[in-house]
């Protein structure tokens, strides 16, 4: 019975990080997006990326509602998804580095979509047969969308490779910068496991066809260094993550519970 | 089993919330829509449960929608009104009724023309542009004024138009 008892919590502290980590990632990611609304090259373009923005801040808030519903069973104590989202510190963070990173310019900014849109598409497509009712239902969701991102990213990532010199050169710049990172996305730690032990290799087969496939379209040459640097979803963040938290969670730090 | 009183009472309900319309597309109500899911009658006379469902995770009329629909039901009668937000099923185009399509059109937006959602095809559709009637038609961008629709261009009259996508 003792036995049983502890499973279960650990089993829900697992999933519970699992959850935040999903919820993190899109949250970072559409933070990060967000910070080109009004900055966009062009209006059509700066209005996709907000859209976009703003389904990934969706799927942050679904996913962070459901670990504030696990929490509050758990300890009894009410959690909401705003404290979720805006009073954790760098540390609880589990984002991976890849969603973190400064936007750079706009070639950066969509390489940085493509590669970790394309990586939800595969990821959720999986969790789309979770036996977790509520996140299947959050995938089935979130899928949608996600497919609109990814052909979108891929669009953009396509149309600059394969265009001017100087554009070629910054996708260039822009995948060179960002490929060690990927490597965390797919490598799953501890508290994914329980999830997705099984299907995470064929999550990263599906990632590398994908990424090859965009990446010769696009007249870029597939990186080879295979050094992944990582972190994130342990909570050891970049410099750059302290700076994104003290903008995005100012709010609610200086005006406590503060509603829209 | 339900009596024609209940049966009465549900179709009024439909009625009432068909004036409910999506603030971003005013031209739809809620129900041309698909978000209502369902009503659920309670033994209280003025009791009501309806379940509504996002048409995107982002969308931020949701909120809006559910106090529309406090207002319209309180104004019949109905004071104590639970609204249940659900996932699942996901919201689908295919949910959106036909007099909606007809309607959006007539707003100048062209209506998802495929039944289900279809990943391979967007740019290659050929739209019939709202203003004209052209089916030379060009995709401009993916994500128009609203995440639900994307941006396109007639090559006959030059006008710019929203496509409600297939979703």
């Amino acid at each position: 019975m003792l036995q049983h008892t502890v499973q279960t919590c650990i089993h829900s502290d697992t999933q519970l990080k699992y959850l935040l980590q999903l919820a993190d990632n899109a949250l970072i990611l559409s933070h990060r997006n967000s910070q080109w609304c009004g900055h966009g090259p062009i209006l059509e373009q700066d209005i996709a990326l907000t859209n976009i923005a703003l389904d990934q801040l969706g799927q942050a808030r679904n996913l962070y509602q459901y670990a504030a519903l696990l929490l509050t069973e758990k300890t009894g104590i009410t959690t909401t998804e705003d404290q979720l989202a805006y009073l954790r510190d760098t540390g609880e963070f589990k984002n991976c580095l890849l969603a973190e990173l400064p936007n750079g310019d706009w070639g950066q900014t969509v390489m940085r979509n493509f590669l970790i849109s394309s990586y939800q598409f595969f990821l959720y497509q999986e969790l789309q047969y979770s036996n977790d009712g509520q996140l299947k239902a959050i995938a089935d969701k979130s899928i949608k969308e996600i497919t609109y991102h990814v052909r979108w990213s891929a669009d953009w990532v396509v149309r600059l490779g394969d265009g001017t010199a100087e554009s070629h050169a910054r996708m260039v710049q822009a995948l060179e910068l960002l490929w060690a990172y990927t490597g965390e996305m797919l490598e799953p730690c501890d508290y994914e496991l329980p999830f997705i032990a099984k299907q995470s290799s064929f999550i990263k087969a599906a990632w590398e066809a994908k990424i090859a496939a965009v990446l010769a379209e696009a007249n870029l040459i597939h990186p080879t260094n295979d050094w992944m640097q990582s972190g994130g979803k342990k909570g050891i963040h970049t410099e750059h993550f302290g700076y994104l938290l003290a903008e995005m969670q100012f709010l609610q730090r200086a005006y406590p519970g503060l509603e829209w | 089993m339900e009596s024609s009183l209940d049966i009465d009472k549900e179709k009024r309900v439909w009625d009432i919330l068909e004036t409910v319309s999506d603030p971003e597309i005013p031209v739809l109500s809620i129900v041309d829509l698909g978000i209502v899911r369902g009503i659920e009658l309670m033994d209280e006379p003025t009791s009501l449960t309806i379940s509504i469902t996002p048409t995107y995770t982002g969308c931020p009329a949701m909120d809006m929608m559910a106090a529309h629909i406090r207002i319209a039901l309180a104004d019949a009668g109905f004071l104590k009104v639970q609204i249940n937000q659900t996932l699942s099923p996901a919201w689908t185009t295919d949910w959106m009724s036909e007099a909606g399509k007809i309607k959006l059109k007539a707003y100048g937006i062209a209506a998802p023309v495929a039944k289900a959602f279809n990943k391979e095809y967007l740019e290659d559709l050929q739209m019939e542009c709202p203003n004209c009637g052209s089916t030379q038609t060009k995709l401009i961008s993916e994500f128009s004024s609203t995440a639900c629709k994307a941006l396109f261009q007639c090559k006959d009259c030059l006008e710019p138009f929203d496509y409600f996508k297939c979703h």
